[in-house]
C-alpha cells in the first residue's frame, strides 16, 4: 500500500528520522491504516462540499489595537539556547 | 533563431502599516530591540490561536479596490506548512486558492490576484563566514513574525526590464497614496520578486521561468532582470534551456547566484486553516473601503494622457497628488494655453524654478498661482514673449508673485512683433560678423549660433530664437 | 474525612455557598486524597501550602479540579503527555483553565495523558500508562485516562479533559463515571495543546451529570482568544428532568453491524428497556455514512496533527536534541527522540494524507464524508431528540493487549468518533457493569447519548432522568465478579 521510499520521503517532509526498524513497521502500519481509511475512496461523494469549517460563523475579528506583548525574559525563558535576546538555531546545512 | 521577447511577472509583497499584527496584538515595530514585541500566540506557543486584524481586512480590501481587483464575497485562509526557524508554527497562514481579491489590472498590467498573510520573523545569522550557507547558526527575533502582508501577484505582462521597473514603481505609488503602507523598498515594507522567461516573439506558450529574489531597489529591480534577460538568452542561443531556479542579483558584481537548487521545489501541503473563519467582507465594509480611496494614480495618469499630456509627465504629476491638482487649477483657468503646455511648465521650468529658490513644499506652496502660471504657459505658446523671457518672468513670480502680463509690461520683455524692427537688427548682425556668415555659407550650420546670439543681446532677448533663425536663412 | 470526599462537587459546592463547607477545609482534605496517587494519575500535583500557590484563586467555593495535562497553565509544568515537552512551563493559562480560577476552583494538579492527545488507553504517555482503578491491571482508557482515573479512584472530586474522537466519552465509560463532550465550539480552545483543530473540545469528566453541567456552566462561552468559540447562547442550568416521557431515542440501525462485546450489548439493551421504563420512546434512525467515520477521522486527525506539531522544532521551547548538527539534523534528533511511536505514527499518516498528489484522494475526500455524517445526524435528529450507542465495543482491556495493532486500537473509536465529526455534543454515562470478554470481574460500561448542535440543556436534562433511573452506584474495589 505505502512503499518504503514514500515512508521515507513522508518522515523528511515531517522532519523525523526513523532508525530502519522503525521505517520497516511503518511499512506495515501505515499500510494497514491506509488499507483501512482506503474505503472511503470507493464513496460517491459527488456534489458533497467538504467541512472545512465546522462553526457557520464568518468574519470574526479583532480590533486593531495594541495588547501588552511578554516582557523578553519570560519570551526567553523556555528557550533552549537564547543568546543576544534571541533565538539561536543551528544554520541550515552548507549547499 | 527567431527573436526572444521578454516575459516578466512580479510578486510584490507590501507590509501593511497597521498597529498590530495579523493574529496578535503585538506592536508592529521597526529597529527595536530583539523580541520585545512577541506574545505566546507570534512565538507559537503549543495551545495558541490566531484571530485576525480588522484593520489589515480593510487595507486589503483598499488594494484590492486600488487594483480593480474583483473582491471575493467569500475568502478563507490556508495553512502553508514548511519548517525554517523564521516560521514558528512551522506553517504560514496564508491564502491559497480561495483570495481576498482576484484578478484585477493596473495601468497595462493585469493582476492575477492579491491575499492576505503573516510575515515571516527575522534572522540574523552568526558564524564564522556570516553567509546563510556557511556554518554557524542563526539567531532569530520575532518582532517582525506576524506582520501584516498583502501579497500581489501580476500575469505576466510586462515586456522589458525599464517597463517592470516602471511599473512596479506605479504599483507603490498606487499603494502609497493609500495610506495603508510605508511601501518602503530599504526596509523592507514593499518587496518584489520578478519572475522572469523569454519565448519566441509571436509564440503564445510561456517559457520557464526563474525568480529573482529581494531587490531592494527600482534600480537593482531593472538591472537584475536586464541581467537575468541576457543570460537567458545567451544560454538558449547556446542551445541550452533554461531551468526553474531562484537566483539573486548582486548590483555590485552583476552577478546572478542561484539561491536554492531545483530539487528543494517545497510540498506545503496547503490545507484550510482550522483555527480561522471564512472572510465575507460586508456591505459596509466594502462601501467603506471605496470611500477611503483617494483618486489614484492610474486613474489620473488615464485623464492626463486623454488630455495631451506625455507619459513621464504624467506619471510625475500623478505621483504628488497636491502639484497635480494644482496643474488641473491652472488647465481649468487656462485661456488659450494647452494643456500639455500647462503641463511641461508647471513640472519643467517651476519645478526648477522653486528648487534654484528653495522654496519648500512644491507648487501648491508657493507664490506663483494656478491662474498665473496658465497666463504665462499662453503668453509664450501664443509668442507673445519668447521662452527666455518666459523663464525671467517666472523668476520674479516666485519670488515677488503677481502676474505675467504686469511683470512683462514693467519689464518690458514684450516679444519683439515688429517683423521690419527685427529684419534691420538681423541685417546689422550679419554686416557686422561677415566671418560667421562665411561660415554658414559654407556649410557650417552652428555659426548661426554666433548671429542669432548677437541679436538676441541686442533685442534684450524678446525675439524670437526660430524667427531669427528664419530671418537669417532669407538673407543668405 | 471521607464524608467530605464522598460529597459531590455540587453537594461540596452548595455547602460552601450555604457556609456550612469551610473551603479550605474541603481543599485540603482533597490535596491529601490527591498525593495518594498509586495510579499513575497525575504528572503534576500543587501541594498546597506557602510555597506551592503556582495558581492563584480568587473565589474560593467551587470544588477543587484535576486538569489534564493538554491545558497550559502559567509557570507550571505542561507536558500534553509528550518528552517533547518536559520542563515546559508556559508564559500563560489556557481560557478553560482561567475560568475554572476565576470561579474559584482550586486546581489539585496536571493528570497524566496519552501523548498529544492520541490514544485510547492512556498507554502512550511518556510518563508511563494509568491504571485503572477498577483493576490495576487494566487501562483506564485514553486519552483522558488521567482525568478519568482521578474521579473514578477518589483522588479528586471531578476534571476536565479533552475529546477529539471520544477522549473523554470512551475514559469515561472505562471508569464508570459520566464524561461530556460538548457541541464544537462551546469552551474555548485558547491554550488547550492542539491535536486536531476542527475536532478537539473541552469537556467535564464528573462522578454525577449534575456535576458535570455545573462545570460546564463554569467552562463555556465565547472567548476572543478563540475564532471558532461560539459559547451556548442560553448557559447551562443544573438538571432536574424526573422522566423521559416525551423523547424520543434514536437506536442507529448500523448497530446490528457492528461487532461489540455480548457483555456491553446486553447493559445497552437493558438501558433500552430503562428508558421505555421512564416513558421514552425507542425507535430506529439510520445513519449510513457513520460507518466511514474511523475513516475520516484517521486522516482528518492526523492531518491536521501533523501540522499542529510542526511547531515542536526545539528553537523556542521544549526538549532540543542534535543541537550541534545543522537545522535539519536538529529538527530530526529533537522530533524523533521527543515523540513516541504513536505520535510519529500519526504526523505521518497526516503529512502523507495532505502531501502533493494525496490531499483530494485522503483529506479532501474525508471532508465529504464528513459532511455527509453530518447531514445523518441532522435528517436523525428531525425525527428523535437523541441517538443512542454503548460508548465503547468493550469493556476496559489490559495493558499491552492492543498496543501491537494501531488499528485495532483505533477501531476502539468507532461509537465516539462520528459525534465529534459532526461536532455534536455526546455524553457517556456509566449504564451498568459487564464481564470483559475472557471472563473476569466486572467492569462498568458507558451508554452514550448524542444531541443536536447546542442542545446541551436537554442533553444533561435526559442523561440526568436516566442516571436517576439507572441508579448506578458499583465502586471501584467492590467485590463481585
Amino acid at each position: 500500500m505505502i512503499e518504503r521510499d514514500q515512508v521515507l520521503h513522508v518522515a523528511k517532509l515531517a522532519r523525523l528520522r526513523l532508525s530502519e526498524e522503525e521505517v520497516e513497521r511503518m511499512v506495515g502500519e501505515l499500510s494497514g491504516i491506509l488499507g483501512h481509511v482506503d474505503r472511503i475512496g470507493n464513496l460517491d461523494l459527488e456534489g458533497v462540499e467538504p467541512t472545512s469549517h465546522v462553526v457557520a460563523l464568518e468574519n470574526v475579528l479583532r480590533a486593531d489595537e495594541p495588547r501588552p506583548s511578554l516582557p523578553r525574559d519570560l519570551a526567553l525563558s523556555q528557550a533552549p539556547e537564547p543568546q543576544d535576546g534571541a533565538f539561536r538555531a543551528p544554520s541550515p546545512q552548507a549547499e | 533563431m527567431a527573436e526572444l521577447e521578454p516575459v516578466i511577472g512580479l510578486e510584490i509583497h507590501v507590509q501593511l502599516a497597521t498597529k498590530t499584527k495579523m493574529f496578535c496584538g503585538c506592536e508592529l515595530s521597526f529597529g527595536d530591540e530583539p523580541n520585545v514585541h512577541t506574545c505566546p500566540v507570534c512565538l507559537a506557543h503549543p495551545g495558541v490561536l490566531p484571530v485576525p486584524n480588522e484593520q489589515a481586512i480593510r487595507y486589503a480590501l483598499q488594494i484590492g479596490m486600488a487594483l480593480g481587483c474583483e473582491i471575493a464575497p467569500r475568502s478563507i485562509f490556508h495553512r502553508k506548512n514548511y519548517f525554517y526557524p523564521d516560521s514558528p508554527k512551522a506553517y504560514q497562514i496564508s491564502q491559497y486558492d480561495i483570495p481576498i481579491c482576484g484578478a484585477g489590472r493596473l495601468g497595462e498590467v493585469r493582476i492575477h490576484r492579491a491575499h492576505l498573510e503573516e510575515d515571516a520573523a527575522k534572522m540574523i545569522h552568526v558564524g564564522e563566514s556570516g553567509r546563510i550557507h556557511g556554518s554557524g547558526a542563526s539567531l532569530v527575533d520575532f518582532n517582525r513574525g506576524g506582520t501584516p502582508l498583502v501579497e500581489i501577484v501580476t500575469e505576466p505582462d510586462l515586456r522589458g526590464a525599464a517597463e517592470a521597473a516602471n511599473w512596479a514603481r506605479l504599483l507603490r505609488e498606487t499603494v502609497r497614496q493609500l495610506g495603508v503602507s510605508d511601501v518602503n523598498m530599504e526596509e523592507g515594507s514593499l518587496r518584489i520578486d520578478a519572475n522572469v522567461s523569454v519565448r519566441p516573439a509571436g509564440s503564445e506558450e510561456l517559457g520557464t521561468k526563474t525568480e529573482l529574489k529581494n531587490m531592494n531597489s527600482f534600480r537593482y529591480l531593472q538591472r537584475g532582470v536586464e541581467a537575468e534577460l541576457v543570460r537567458q538568452r545567451e544560454l538558449i542561443e547556446a542551445g541550452g534551456t533554461v531551468e526553474q531556479e531562484t537566483l539573486h542579483f548582486d548590483p555590485t558584481s552583476g552577478n546572478l547566484t542561484s539561491l536554492r537548487s531545483k530539487e528543494e521545489a517545497h510540498d506545503y501541503r496547503y490545507f484550510p486553516e482550522p483555527d480561522l473563519v471564512p472572510l465575507a467582507p460586508t456591505e459596509e465594509m466594502l462601501r467603506e473601503a471605496r470611500e477611503a480611496l483617494p483618486e489614484l494614480p492610474a486613474t489620473r495618469i488615464a485623464r492626463y494622457e486623454e488630455m495631451g499630456i506625455a507619459d513621464n509627465v504624467a506619471l510625475s504629476l500623478a505621483a504628488d497628488p497636491e502639484t497635480a491638482d494644482y496643474f488641473e487649477r491652472a488647465v481649468a483657468a487656462a485661456d488659450g494655453a494647452e494643456p500639455k503646455v500647462v503641463g511641461n511648465w508647471v513640472t519643467g521650468e517651476l519645478a526648477a524654478a522653486l528648487r534654484l529658490a528653495e522654496v519648500e513644499g512644491g507648487a501648491a506652496a508657493s507664490k506663483v498661482s494656478p491662474e498665473n502660471i496658465a497666463a504665462l504657459a499662453a503668453l509664450v505658446q501664443a509668442k507673445k514673449i519668447s521662452h527666455g523671457s518666459g523663464k525671467a518672468v517666472l523668476a520674479t513670480m516666485v519670488a515677488e508673485g503677481g502676474d505675467p502680463e504686469t511683470i512683462v509690461e514693467r519689464e518690458g520683455l514684450a516679444q519683439m512683433s515688429d517683423s521690419g524692427e527685427l529684419e534691420a537688427i538681423v541685417e546689422q548682425a550679419m554686416a557686422d560678423n561677415p566671418g560667421a556668415v562665411e561660415k554658414i555659407r559654407a556649410g557650417n550650420p552652428k555659426a548661426i549660433g554666433a548671429i542669432v546670439g548677437v541679436v538676441m543681446r541686442e533685442t534684450k532677448g524678446r525675439a524670437d530664437g526660430g524667427e531669427v533663425n528664419r530671418i537669417i536663412q532669407e538673407k543668405l | 474525612m471521607s464524608d467530605l470526599l464522598a460529597l459531590t462537587a455540587l453537594e461540596a459546592h452548595e455547602a460552601m455557598v450555604a457556609g456550612d463547607l469551610d473551603a479550605a477545609e474541603y481543599t485540603a482534605a482533597w490535596r491529601q486524597a490527591a498525593a495518594g496517587d498509586e495510579l499513575n494519575a497525575y504528572l503534576w500535583r500543587d501541594e498546597g501550602g506557602e510555597e506551592a500557590g503556582a495558581i492563584a484563586v480568587e473565589r474560593d467555593c467551587i470544588a477543587p479540579i484535576a486538569v489534564k495535562d493538554i491545558f497550559c497553565t502559567e509557570g507550571v509544568p505542561t507536558t500534553a503527555g509528550s518528552k517533547i515537552l518536559e520542563g515546559y512551563r508556559p508564559p500563560y493559562t489556557s481560557t478553560a483553565v482561567r475560568r475554572l480560577i476565576e470561579a474559584g476552583a482550586p486546581v489539585l494538579g496536571k493528570t497524566n495523558m496519552d501523548e498529544f492527545a492520541m490514544g485510547s488507553s492512556n498507554e502512550n504517555s511518556a510518563f508511563g500508562p494509568v491504571l485503572n482503578p477498577w483493576d490495576r491491571e487494566r487501562v483506564p482508557g485514553g486519552s483522558s485516562g488521567g482525568s478519568a482515573a482521578v474521579v473514578a479512584g477518589g483522588l479528586a472530586p471531578w476534571a476536565i479533559g479533552t475529546d477529539t474522537g471520544g477522549s473523554i466519552r470512551q475514559p469515561a465509560a472505562f471508569c464508570g463515571i459520566v464524561g461530556l463532550k460538548p457541541t464544537y465550539g462551546a469552551i474555548s480552545r485558547y491554550g488547550m495543546i492542539a491535536f486536531a483543530s476542527s475536532l478537539d473540545q473541552c469537556g467535564p469528566l464528573t462522578r454525577t451529570v449534575s456535576d458535570a453541567a455545573l462545570l460546564l456552566g463554569i467552562l463555556q462561552g465565547k472567548d476572543p482568544c478563540d475564532s471558532t468559540s461560539v459559547g451556548l447562547d442560553a448557559g447551562v442550568s443544573l438538571p432536574g428532568r424526573e422522566d423521559l416521557s416525551g423523547l424520543r431515542f434514536g437506536v442507529p440501525a448500523e448497530l446490528g453491524h457492528d461487532e461489540y462485546d455480548a457483555g456491553v450489548r446486553a447493559v445497552f439493551e437493558a438501558t433500552l428497556r430503562k428508558i421505555e421504563d421512564l416513558g421514552g420512546e425507542i425507535a430506529e434512525v439510520s445513519l449510513p455514512s457513520t460507518e466511514h467515520g474511523i475513516s475520516a477521522y484517521y486522516v482528518i486527525a492526523p492531518a491536521e496533527a501533523s501540522s499542529n506539531l510542526a511547531r515542536y522544532d526545539g528553537v523556542r521551547y521544549g526538549v532540543r536534541a542534535g543541537g550541534d548538527g545543522d537545522l535539519i539534523e536538529m529538527y530530526e534528533a529533537t522530533r524523533s527522540q521527543g515523540f513516541g511511536a504513536e505520535v510519529k505514527r500519526r504526523i505521518m499518516l497526516g503529512t502523507y494524507a495532505l502531501s502533493s498528489g494525496y490531499y483530494e484522494a485522503y483529506y479532501g475526500k474525508a471532508q465529504k464524508v464528513r459532511t455527509r455524517i453530518a447531514t445523518d445526524y441532522a435528517d436523525a435528529f428531525s425525527n428523535v431528540d437523541f441517538v443512542v450507542t454503548p460508548t465503547a465495543p468493550s469493556v476496559s482491556f489490559k495493558l499491552g493487549e492492543k498496543t501491537d495493532d494501531p488499528l485495532a486500537m483505533y477501531l476502539n473509536d468507532f461509537f465516539t468518533v462520528p459525534m465529534s465529526l459532526a461536532g455534536i455534543p455526546a455524553i457517556s454515562i456509566p449504564a451498568g457493569l459487564a464481564e470483559p470478554e475472557g471472563g473476569g470481574k466486572q467492569l462498568p460500561v458507558g451508554f452514550q447519548i448524542a444531541a443536536p448542535a447546542f442542545g446541551e440543556q436537554n442533553l444533561l436534562e435526559a442523561a440526568y432522568a436516566l442516571e436517576q433511573g439507572i441508579g448506578f452506584d458499583a465502586r471501584p474495589g467492590d467485590a463481585n465478579g
